[in-house]
């Protein structure tokens, strides 16, 4: 049968107006449902007849899942917040700064005011054989087309790939890992909270899977707590345009100081694993250390210890040592010499 | 008009405009946040601020166009957006493998599908037919051609088949029931992976295209056509492959090449020599209109609506494709989405509505997506290039031997190669040059002309070079361009029949010296480039392309009511030169603007016959039509009011809409009266044919005039640019800005400002997106592209070029034509991308990159191993 692209199917559309609608949906027939926020990366999947849901429920008349509000000593995002409601939110700016400045990187104007927080962090890797709808490992085939001697794989993994070397795409998560935010998840079963970090797989946990979120899961909220609120933050995105890109990779951190002495850390790149992958060893290893070039240089080099290059992208390992060591000792300002 | 800029070099101070961590807010606000030092930014020197053309009254000024409002408010009807009543939609079935047979199709479960209605394969298309030039010669059909839809798909994702149904989703779903039986066939999307000895061919007779040899000329006839290209094999050996390891392109057997001068004696008198290989990028029009469109069927005339650069010349076109009498073919184009050469005169795939609306027997409607339009839309070849250029110690060239291999896509010779070296010879005034080049076939998508074909590569990298060499000879980059920049009637490309072409004039050292001062570039020279993390780098670059072409039509109707109607073949793609051009219409009758109506757009208006708007030829062209026509205008005018009045024809004055007593209403209806060559009975009988239809159609509806453009001219039209750029490197990350650009450009008389302002620098950013960003990306174990979406292909974005961007011109007229004006479309495109690469070496160093685009991943990696990392030769990385 012949494969064409970029013509919407027909699917049922369903408009809940309330979780406990949606969650009434999701437990009659949780595999055969298809959850859109924004839809930018849904419709990609729907266009190109990819995926072909029986049941496309749209989240967004769901209003109490959207906005933030203070939550015990931190902030609650409701998943349905647009990118450029938590870039201007007043709470955000001021204790979690990180976030604002994540999301404001994110694709372009026009995304961010479709696009969600909670989008952003569930969407699925970019990987373009996988999204182009190549049988590959990620879509339950046998063979990773982007990892073969000419595979083309410039934006691809440099850590943590087994078998399937597509990253996370995301620019919000490596931030909300960073402040050490809890995801809270509806399941059939009730709610439970998890870590940042722990939202997300890599290969080797679920190769078909970027996120936790079982069929008949929803993301209903996600929490920063106070922690690390206002803390030394540093962000920073390389894309190849200034404007409506995925990053080739960014950083987020979060460190606690005492004068110019790392107290505490926290540290999260996208781009360059499947997961956006947190660097426990480079936090325990400046936690006490003096935040200047030569911390950063040494967590540059620990931080890239285990990575392996593919034909095309071997610019990712200086690319994530030198962004790590200006996580920590910052961008030395231009002063420009003879 | 000399540019008078303030001397703002005490306030001149080095200050880095953006930092890498900038948000978009942040780096929208430093960017626009034009330095007070920056002579840019005040003074008349701004292209937009300058006065052009002072003794004139339409000329040079800048004007509301005709077209305007309608696109302002969203009522400019594009093809998509017609409907027709019955209208159907159409789908495409495309080629899932990069090259193979069709042995058959399984269609019964989709034609027994509600709402399906029709469906044509290439059995439904008819065969290619022989064209017909201008002066009668019959071009044969090309056996290789391309066809709207196809048996032997030669690229992933060519037409095999249309469906026809009531939606777009029944076509889908119709699509999705149709069972191809292909027999794959070898393929390769690497040029030199089809030339390494046992290669695999793209096309099942070969992989090369080679023109056969021009038979002598007989005397006392013309001499003859050279004859077409045709596909054949060629294989290079092991040996030749020797220099693929260090990345220099093999100079092996090439099936076209020309030499003039003495290249052996141009090399001996060298005190340095550059070898030098450069590869630029396969790149996608990305036309933001795709090439959709429309037809239905009337009283046995086909109606078509889809967009063209040619109105006029897309009719025998859609005639030659369907095998039809242009007569009994309707093609309407008002608006066009952009087309950059990938829309001459529309496109094959056009033809799909119209015979899918004959088999239904409705109209039918064909919408591409962006997908479909990279696929089955055209791109620029990449080009490998490989140079040795001899300079002397003060930097004059002395001699270039320059090799290229093109990848020309599945369909056609391109000669974008033979092009890039006519280009290099003129723009660097080599006085001994050889050129070789190798058209090479490949399974990817059909390539076509894309704003200055060739001369986008050719400058892109052959500039970059002069760049180095001055480096290596401590000599300024401006002094090293200006001392090979051509001036006055330089000569272009090779001997033709023993003596070597020129252009009609060439003031690019005078934009360059301008450019220069206005760009501050001494003062830059001088400032700091290196700071712990951050590297800056200036460039400067000459760039040229054709820009003009003679002998087109003109055609006025002046109605018994006095309405003054110009009739124009030209496409509007968005250019305005549909409409600047017939300024001069009122320019040369004194008559208010305002009073002229210009009919364009539909060919069931009676169009003259007129340039493509390809070749930045139709700001030229058709200025000198327009001039042919409105003196035709006049001295008809002229002769009419003589004849009714008396006296003699001079001494009726033509003037605000009167000529002598009469009103132009009564002039037509005297003209009417006298029939003849007055109401176009009679017209010149060296008019195209199209014109001659188109007047005849007319004829008796009011004063006709009717004429071609025969002034004079003495030489080949060029436009200039010299451009400028700053870069700054974050050298951690490998990251740029382009923090500032100048073009300054050498047209001819300036026409319309503010237009030539868009084409200037809309045309130095397609240039900067070669330089910067945009690709293909293809996987050459499955032959298929896999940077297929606009995301992926990444074209610039606004805040990837510097708000800042300035623009300047001459206004120096050119001496070969009446009204002085030259194209501009494509001369700043070389030069936006060669300005780029020369900054960018200028910051980085002369060995981090040898293709293009570059990218933080190329700067960061070669410089981390401080050797290029990216090789130059390997196809679509």
């Amino acid at each position: 049968m012949a494969v064409i692209r970029d013509v919407m199917p027909n699917f049922d559309l369903v408009q809940p107006a309330s979780l406990a609608d949606a969650r009434k949906l999701l437990d009659s027939d949780p595999d055969n449902v298809w959850l859109m926020a924004g839809g930018l990366d849904s419709f990609d999947w729907l266009k190109d007849r990819i995926r072909k849901p029986k049941t496309v429920v749209d989240l967004t008349g769901i209003d109490e899942m959207r906005g933030v509000r203070a939550w015990n000593d931190g902030i609650e995002i409701g998943p349905l917040t647009t990118l450029t409601d938590v870039v201007n939110d007043p709470m955000v700016k001021a204790k979690y700064s990180i976030l604002s400045q994540a999301a404001e990187l994110v694709a372009s104007p026009q995304i961010r005011n479709q696009g969600t927080i909670g989008g952003n962090v569930s969407q699925d890797t970019r990987c373009w054989y996988y999204r182009s709808g190549w049988p590959c490992y990620r879509a339950g085939g046998n063979l990773c087309y982007a990892d073969t001697p000419v595979g083309r794989n410039r934006e691809h993994a440099i850590l943590d790939a087994q078998r399937c070397v597509a990253v996370s795409p995301s620019d919000s998560a490596p931030a909300l890992i960073a402040l050490d935010a809890k995801f809270v998840i509806s399941t059939k079963n009730g709610e439970k909270t998890i870590d940042a970090q722990d939202y997300f797989l890599g290969p080797a946990i679920d190769i078909t899977h970027m996120t936790i979120l079982k069929p008949g899961d929803i993301l209903t909220a996600i929490r920063i707590p106070g922690t690390w609120a206002n803390s030394k933050f540093y962000f920073e995105k390389i894309r190849d345009r200034n404007v409506w890109d995925f990053p080739l990779m960014n950083i987020a951190a979060a460190m606690k100081m005492s004068g110019n002495t790392i107290t505490d850390a926290r540290m999260a790149v996208a781009g360059a694993a499947a997961r956006p992958w947190r660097l426990t060893d480079v936090e325990a290893q400046i936690k006490g250390k003096t935040a200047d070039e030569a911390t950063g240089k040494a967590a540059g080099e620990l931080a890239v210890k285990d990575a392996v290059p593919l034909q095309f992208n071997a610019y990712k390992i200086p690319l994530m040592k030198n962004l790590v060591k200006r996580a920590i000792s910052g961008v030395q300002e231009a002063t420009w010499e003879a | 008009m000399s540019p008078n800029p303030p001397n703002p070099q005490d306030k001149l101070t080095p200050e880095p405009k953006l930092t890498t961590t900038s948000t978009p807010s942040q780096m929208i606000a430093a960017t626009n946040k034009v330095p007070d030092w920056n002579p840019n930014s005040k003074g008349n020197v701004r292209g937009q601020d300058k006065t052009y053309s002072p003794d004139k009254k339409w000329i040079g000024k800048n004007y509301q166009t005709p077209d305007l409002m309608a696109k302002v408010l969203g009522q400019a009807k594009y093809a998509e957006d017609f409907r027709a009543e019955g209208m159907l939609f159409c789908k495409l079935l495309l080629s899932p493998v990069p090259h193979g047979r069709v042995r058959g199709f399984d269609l019964t479960k989709a034609l027994a599908m509600p709402g399906v209605k029709a469906i044509i394969t290439a059995d439904d298309v008819p065969p290619i037919a022989d064209s017909l030039t201008d002066n009668g010669t019959v071009i044969k059909a090309s056996k290789w051609g391309e066809r709207a839809l196809t048996n032997e798909p030669v690229y992933h994702g060519e037409p095999i088949l249309a469906v026809a149904a009531v939606d777009e989703w029944t076509a889908a779903m119709a699509i999705e029931a149709i069972t191809v039986d292909i027999e794959p066939l070898p393929f390769v999307v690497d040029p030199l992976d089809s030339l390494r000895p046992g290669g695999p061919n793209p096309r099942t007779d070969g992989n090369v295209w080679a023109r056969p040899e021009t038979p002598k000329a007989v005397p006392g006839q013309p001499p003859p056509r050279p004859p077409d290209p045709i596909v054949t094999q060629m294989k290079w050996s092991d040996e030749d492959f020797k220099t693929f390891q260090d990345g220099k392109l093999p100079l092996a057997k090439a099936p076209e090449t020309w030499e003039y001068g003495d290249l052996e004696a141009g090399f001996k008198k060298a005190d340095l020599i550059l070898d030098e290989t450069f590869q630029t990028a396969d790149v996608s029009h990305i036309c933001l209109e795709p090439r959709t469109a429309m037809a239905y069927w009337q009283n046995g005339k086909v109606y078509v609506h889809s967009g063209t650069q040619s109105t006029a010349q897309t009719l025998p076109a859609i005639g030659r494709w369907l095998h039809m009498d242009v007569k009994d073919v309707v093609f309407i184009s008002e608006y066009t989405g952009g087309g950059f050469g990938s829309k001459i005169t529309g496109g094959v795939t056009m033809i799909i509505p119209a015979l899918l609306s004959k088999k239904a027997n409705a109209p039918v409607m064909m919408r591409l997506t962006r997908e479909e339009e990279t696929l089955v839309g055209r791109a620029r070849p990449a080009i490998i290039g490989r140079c040795k250029i001899g300079f002397t110690k003060d930097g004059r060239i002395t001699a270039v031997d320059y090799y290229s291999l093109c990848n020309g896509g599945s369909y056609d010779a391109q000669n974008d190669g033979g092009s890039s070296a006519r280009i290099i010879s003129l723009l660097y005034t080599a006085p001994a040059m050889r050129w070789r080049g190798v058209s090479a076939i490949t399974n990817t998508p059909p390539r076509a002309a894309m704003s200055a074909p060739g001369g986008l590569q050719g400058i892109a990298i052959f500039d970059p070079f002069l760049s180095k060499a001055a480096r290596k000879l401590g000599l300024d980059q401006v002094a090293i361009r200006n001392i090979n920049a051509p001036e006055g009637k330089a000569l272009i490309g090779p001997a033709v029949n023993g003596k070597r072409p020129y252009v009609t004039s060439c003031f690019l050292k005078d934009a360059l010296a301008k450019g220069a001062e206005q760009f501050q570039w001494s003062k830059r020279v001088s400032l700091p480039k290196r700071s712990a993390t951050k590297a800056r780098g200036i460039g400067v670059a000459i760039s040229t392309y054709n820009a003009g072409s003679v002998g087109f039509d003109g055609l006025i109707v002046i109605t018994p009511e006095g309405k003054f109607n110009i009739h124009c073949g030209i496409g509007n793609l968005g250019t305005e030169n549909f409409s600047d051009v017939n300024r001069v219409v009122a320019e040369t009758l004194d008559m208010d603007w305002n009073d002229i109506n210009i009919i364009w757009g539909n060919t069931s208006k009676h169009l003259p016959y007129s340039c493509v708007s390809g070749g930045s030829q139709t700001t030229n062209a058709m200025t000198r039509a327009a001039l042919a026509v409105a003196q035709e205008c006049k001295k008809q005018l002229q002769e009419v009011a003589a004849k009714t009045h008396g006296g003699s024809p001079e001494s009726h004055k033509v003037s605000r809409g009167r000529v002598g007593g009469m009103t132009y209403a009564e002039a037509a209806q005297a003209a009417i009266k006298l029939g003849g060559k007055y109401d176009g009975h009679e017209v010149d009988p060296g008019l195209n044919r199209v014109t001659k239809t188109s007047a005849a159609a007319v004829a008796g509806t009011g004063l006709v005039a009717a004429a071609k453009d025969n002034f004079a001219h003495d030489g080949a039209y060029m436009s200039y640019a010299a451009q400028f750029a700053e870069v700054e490197v974050d050298l951690e990350t490998g990251k740029y800005h382009v923090t500032d650009f100048l073009t300054y450009a050498d047209v001819g008389t300036v026409m319309h400002p503010r237009a030539l302002g868009g084409q200037v620098l809309g045309r130095t950013t397609l240039g900067i997106a070669h330089a910067i960003s945009q690709k293909w990306v293809f996987d050459p174990n499955y032959g298929i592209m896999v940077a297929k979406r606009m995301y992926q292909n990444r074209p610039p974005t606004i805040l990837d070029v510097p708000v800042d961007m300035q623009w300047s011109a001459l206004d120096t007229p050119d001496p070969e034509s009446p009204i002085g004006a030259r194209g501009i479309g494509e001369p700043p495109v070389g030069g936006g991308a060669a300005a780029i690469l020369s900054a960018l070496a200028d910051a980085v160093g002369d060995d981090v990159f040898q293709r293009a685009p570059v990218n933080s991943d190329t700067i960061l990696l070669s410089l981390e191993n401080k050797k290029p990392m990216q090789h130059p030769l390997m196809a679509h990385i």
